[in-house]
C-alpha cells in the first residue's frame, strides 16, 4: 500500500511540476539546438542497438515507459502510474491515454508486449528482462509484466535507452528488427523527436514532435547533432560556438581547455547511471595474477593519485568499486590500496617471489583497449618496476584485436573502461558472475572469477526489493572483490557535458543525453 | 592500332592486378584477430554469447575462409560489393553516396596544388640560387614533412578560431538552405581548410618537381637558341620550357591519384568531411569488411584507371611517348 502511495505522491509532484512550466516557461518554446556526437550510429533503433552513441538520438525518437530524475527516482514517462504487487512479481503499467507514435497510431500496451520482447530477443543485455516471463495487455491502456523472480533492476531498465517503445504495426512485419530498413530511415518513433534525417558519418536531424504526449513539450523546434569525430574539431566547434552542445567528452586536455572559456559550461554531472569507470582487471586463473598476494602488490604500487592528477588532470573522480561512486548500491569504505611501495615489496618477498640479479622478480604483460589508455600502461611498467615486476606494455591495432585477446583470456593485465548501465543487474553482476566466463565475448567476465559467496550475493541482491537490505548486500559484494581483487577500479572516466551559455536546461539527469531532452531549451 | 592493343593489353593486366587485390585483401582482413561482432560488441556497450555466434553466423563469418573467399569474389564479379556489416546497407550504394565529396575534395586540391605548385617551381627555376627560391624549397619541405591532421588543425586554430572566417567541419550547414548560388557558396567556405591542408602536401611535391625538371629544361640547346633568337624571357619560359618541363610533373600528378584516396582518409577525419575517406576510417575501426573490401576495390580501380589516363594523356603532350608507335 505504500509502494502505491509513494509512486501516487510521486505522480501529483510531476503533474504540479509541469502545470507549472506550462505557465512559466512558454519563452522556453523554439530553436534549433546544434550538438555534437562523436561517432556515427550503426543505426537509430535503441530496442536492438544498444550503445550511448544510438542512445542520443535514440532517446529522442522512442520514449520508454518511465524516466529518471537527478535523484534515481523514477518518475511517469510513457506510464503516467504504476504499481507492484507485494510479492514483487506483478508489476502493472497504466500508459498514457494520449500517446501516439509519430505516424499518428495509438500507443498501445501490445506495443509495450512486443517492444519488450524484441529487445528480449536482440538486445545484449540479456539481464534486464531475463525474469519477465509475459507481458499481458488486459486493455490497451494497461500492461501488466509477469515475473518469476521480484526484479528491482526492472525500473531502470525501463528507462533512458534501454526500454525503447517501437510500434508494433513497423517492425512487426516479420523482417529482422535488427537490419530493419526504418531503423535508419522513416523512423516511427514514440518520443518528443521525430526524424528527418539521418546521413551516416554527417548528421541526424530531429525536429518536434507537435502530437507528443506530454503538454508544452518539447522546447526545442529541432535538434541538429552532426558527427564530428576528431576530439580537437569539436572542442574548436565548441568553442567558436559552431555546436552549442556536446555530451561525453572525455579527453582531459580538451575539458580543461573548454573550462576557461567562459561562454561554456562545462559540467562532470549526469553520468551517474550511465556509470563508466576505468579499472586494471587481472587474468585470475592463470599465471602469476592468479595469485591474489600478486593482484595486492601490484594495486599498492599504483598510484591512483599519479593517475588522476597527472593523467587524467583532475578532470576524474577516484572511483574505489566496479559500481559507479555516489549511486544507492555504492560502497565507499572498502581496501583502497593506496600508494604503498614498501608494503607491496614485502608482499611480493613473504609470497616468495624473490627478486633475480637484475632486480627483477618476474615479468607480466599489460594490454589496453583504447588509444586514450596507453599513458596508464605505460605508467604501469614504470610504477611496477619499482616492485620488481618487469611489464612489458602489448599494444592493440585495434578494438577488435584487443577485445579477441582479453575475451580468449590471453593477457596477464588490462586496462579496460565498463559501464554500469543502470542497475547493478545489467553492467555489474556480468564482470563478476561465475557463470558469466564467457571465452570471446569481450566484458563477460574475462578476468574468470569465481566466487561462489559473490554469486550468491548478487543473486540475492539481484532479487531484492528493499533497497536498504539490497544495499547491504552489495556492500558485502563489494568488500569481498576489493580484498579479492580480480580488477583494481581507479577512477571515473571522466565524461564531461559541455554547453554553451544560451543553452538551458541540459540532460544532467543519471542518463545524459540518453534521455529525452525534452526541457532542454535555448535562452 | 597499337594504341588501341596497348589499352587492351592494360585492362587485362588490370583485371588481373584487381583479382589480386581483392584475394589479398581478403587474406589480410582475416589475418587481423577480432572480427566485426567483437566491434558491434563495442557499440553495443556490451555483448551476449548467443548474439555474438549470431552475428556471425548471419555473416558467414562461422564459413570456412575458402567459402568465403570464393563467395566474395563471385559476388564482386557481378558488381555486387555486398551488405555493410556497421552501416547496414549495401555497400555500393554507400560507397557511391560518399564518392562526389571526395572527389570535390580531392579534385580540388589536385589542380590547386598542381597550379600553385608549377608556378611556384617556374618562379624559383629562374633563379636558383636566389631568396624566392630558398623560401619555395622551404615552403614545401614544410608543407611535405608536416602531419596532415597536425596542418589541419593548426589551420583551424587560426581560421576558425582566433579569426572565425571558416567553418570547422563537414561540407555544408545543413541549417543554410536558399538559392543553388547561396548553398554552393556555403560548400565553398567549407571546402577551403581542407582543400588547403590536402594540396599543402602536394604542392610541396609539384614545386619541387617542376624546379628541377625546368632548371634541367633550361639548360638544353633548344633554349639557348629561343635565346638566340631573342624571344622574352617569359615567352622562352612559358611557351617553349615549360611545356617540356610538365611531363615528370603529370606522371607525378598521376601516380598521386591513389596517395590523394589515402592522403584525403586524415583530411577529411580532421574536418569532418563525409567522403571516402571518413567511410574508410570508420570501417577499419569497425573491421566491417565489406565495407573495406569495397573501398579497396574501388581505390585500386582508380588507380589503374588514373594510371591508364596518365599514359593516355603524356602520349598527348610528349611526341616522344609516341616514338615507338
Amino acid at each position: 500500500m505504500n509502494k502505491i502511495f509513494t509512486v501516487v505522491a510521486a505522480f501529483a509532484v510531476a503533474i504540479a511540476s509541469m502545470t507549472s512550466y506550462v505557465t512559466a516557461d512558454e519563452s522556453k518554446r523554439g530553436g534549433t539546438l546544434r550538438a555534437a556526437l562523436a561517432q556515427t550510429p550503426r543505426h537509430l533503433n535503441p530496442a536492438v542497438q544498444s550503445g550511448i552513441v544510438t542512445g542520443f538520438p535514440g532517446a529522442q525518437l522512442f520514449a520508454t515507459p518511465i524516466r529518471y530524475d537527478e535523484n534515481w527516482d523514477p518518475q511517469p514517462y510513457l506510464a503516467k502510474s504504476w504499481d507492484v504487487s507485494d510479492d514483487g512479481l506483478t508489476v502493472t503499467l497504466h500508459l498514457q491515454e494520449n500517446a501516439v507514435f509519430h505516424d499518428g497510431v495509438p500507443i498501445k500496451s501490445s506495443d509495450i508486449a512486443f517492444s519488450l520482447e524484441t529487445i528480449k530477443a536482440n538486445h545484449p543485455f540479456k539481464t534486464m528482462f531475463a525474469p519477465v516471463i509475459e507481458v499481458q495487455t488486459p486493455d490497451e491502456h494497461t500492461a501488466v509484466l509477469k515475473l518469476s523472480q521480484p526484479h528491482p533492476a526492472l525500473f531502470l531498465a525501463m528507462s533512458s535507452q534501454l526500454m525503447s517503445i517501437i510500434p508494433e504495426h513497423v517492425y512487426g512485419d516479420g523482417q529482422d528488427p535488427k537490419s530493419h530498413p526504418q531503423n535508419s530511415n522513416n523512423v516511427v518513433g514514440s518520443g518528443p523527436f521525430k526524424l528527418v534525417e539521418f546521413v551516416p558519418d554527417e548528421h541526424v536531424i530531429v525536429e518536434r514532435f507537435d502530437d507528443f504526449f506530454m503538454e508544452n513539450r518539447p522546447y526545442l523546434d529541432r535538434i541538429v547533432m552532426r558527427i564530428i569525430k576528431d576530439p580537437a574539431a569539436r572542442t574548436i566547434a565548441l568553442e567558436n560556438g559552431e555546436i552549442q552542445f556536446s555530451a561525453f567528452e572525455s579527453i582531459a586536455r580538451n575539458i580543461n581547455r573548454m573550462k576557461e572559456n567562459s561562454n561554456l559550461t562545462v559540467t562532470p554531472e549526469g553520468y551517474a547511471a550511465i556509470g563508466p569507470l576505468d579499472w586494471l582487471a587481472f587474468n585470475t586463473a592463470e599465471g602469476k595474477t592468479s595469485d591474489v598476494r600478486v593482484r595486492k602488490a601490484i594495486a599498492y604500487a599504483i598510484d591512483k593519485n599519479f593517475i588522476l592528477n597527472a593523467i587524467m588532470l583532475g578532470t576524474a573522480q577516484d572511483a574505489r568499486t566496479g559500481i559507479y561512486p555516489g549511486g544507492p548500491n555504492y560502497e565507499p569504505n572498502v581496501e583502497t590500496y593506496d600508494l604503498d611501495i614498501d608494503k607491496a615489496n614485502k608482499i611480493l618477498d613473504d609470497a616468495g617471489y624473490t627478486k633475480g640479479s637484475d632486480g627483477m622478480r618476474f615479468a607480466l604483460t599489460v594490454d589496453f583497449g583504447w588509444p586514450g589508455m596507453k599513458d596508464r600502461a605505460e605508467y604501469t611498467k614504470a610504477a611496477l618496476k619499482k616492485i620488481g615486476i618487469d611489464v612489458t606494455v602489448r599494444a592493440s591495432a585495434d578494438f577488435p584485436t584487443w577485445a579477441k585477446r582479453i575475451s580468449t583470456h590471453d593477457f596477464d593485465m588490462t586496462w579496460d573502461t565498463v559501464f554500469n548501465w543502470g542497475d547493478p543487474v545489467i553492467g555489474v553482476h556480468r564482470t563478476y558472475q561465475s557463470s558469466n566466463i564467457k571465452k570471446g565475448v569481450i566484458w563477460s567476465n574475462t578476468q574468470q572469477y569465481s566466487n561462489p559467496e559473490v554469486d550468491a550475493l548478487m543473486e540475492e541482491a539481484g532479487k531484492e526489493t528493499d533497497q536498504a537490505k539490497r544495499a547491504a548486500l552489495y556492500s558485502k559484494m563489494q568488500k569481498i572483490i576489493a580484498d579479492e581483487l580480480p580488477l583494481y577500479p581507479t577512477n571515473t572516466l571522466p565524461y564531461h557535458t559541455v554547453y554553451s551559455n544560451d543553452v538551458g536546461g541540459a540532460p544532467l539527469g543519471i542518463w545524459a543525453t540518453s534521455s529525452p531532452m525534452d526541457m532542454t531549451y535555448l535562452k | 592500332m597499337k594504341l588501341v592493343f596497348a589499352v587492351i593489353q592494360r585492362v587485362f593486366y588490370a583485371a588481373i592486378l584487381l583479382l589480386a587485390v581483392i584475394v589479398l585483401n581478403f587474406f589480410m582482413m582475416h589475418l587481423a584477430p577480432g572480427d566485426i561482432a567483437d566491434s558491434i560488441a563495442q557499440t553495443m556497450g556490451g555483448a551476449d554469447e548467443e548474439i555474438m555466434n549470431e552475428i556471425r553466423a548471419e555473416y558467414g563469418l562461422d564459413k570456412p575462409f575458402l567459402t568465403q573467399l570464393v563467395q566474395y569474389i563471385l559476388k564482386v564479379a557481378q558488381f555486387d560489393l555486398g551488405y555493410s556489416y556497421f552501416y547496414t546497407q549495401p555497400v555500393t550504394s554507400l560507397i557511391l553516396s560518399k564518392i562526389p565529396a571526395t572527389l570535390l575534395l580531392v579534385i580540388t586540391s589536385q589542380i590547386l596544388a598542381l597550379i600553385v605548385g608549377v608556378l611556384l617551381g617556374v618562379q624559383s627555376a629562374k633563379n636558383p640560387n636566389g631568396i624566392s627560391s630558398f623560401v619555395v624549397s622551404m615552403l614545401a619541405l614544410f608543407g611535405y614533412a608536416a602531419p596532415v591532421f597536425w596542418t589541419g588543425i593548426l589551420l583551424l586554430i587560426a581560421f576558425s578560431l582566433k579569426i572565425p572566417i571558416f567553418p570547422v567541419a563537414g561540407m555544408y550547414d545543413v541549417m543554410v538552405e536558399g538559392s543553388f548560388f547561396v548553398e554552393a557558396l556555403d560548400v565553398l567556405k567549407h571546402l577551403v581548410l581542407p582543400v588547403v591542408t590536402l594540396s599543402s602536401i602536394f604542392l610541396a611535391l609539384y614545386s619541387r618537381l617542376c624546379r628541377a625538371s625546368m632548371m634541367e629544361v633550361l639548360g638544353s640547346d633548344y633554349i639557348r637558341t629561343a635565346k638566340a633568337k631573342g624571344l622574352s624571357r617569359n615567352e622562352i619560359i612559358y611557351k617553349h620550357a615549360l611545356k617540356n618541363a610538365l611531363s615528370p610533373v603529370i606522371t607525378l600528378a598521376g601516380l598521386q591519384l591513389s596517395a590523394v584516396v589515402s592522403g584525403a582518409v586524415l583530411v577529411e577525419a580532421v574536418y569532418s568531411w563525409p567522403g571516402l575517406g571518413t567511410l574508410a576510417f570508420n570501417s577499419i575501426l569497425s573491421r566491417d569488411t565489406p565495407t573495406i573490401l569495397g573501398i579497396l576495390f574501388f581505390s585500386s580501380l582508380v588507380v589503374i584507371v588514373g594510371n591508364l589516363l596518365t599514359d593516355l594523356v603524356l602520349r598527348l603532350i610528349d611526341p616522344r611517348m609516341r616514338g615507338s608507335e
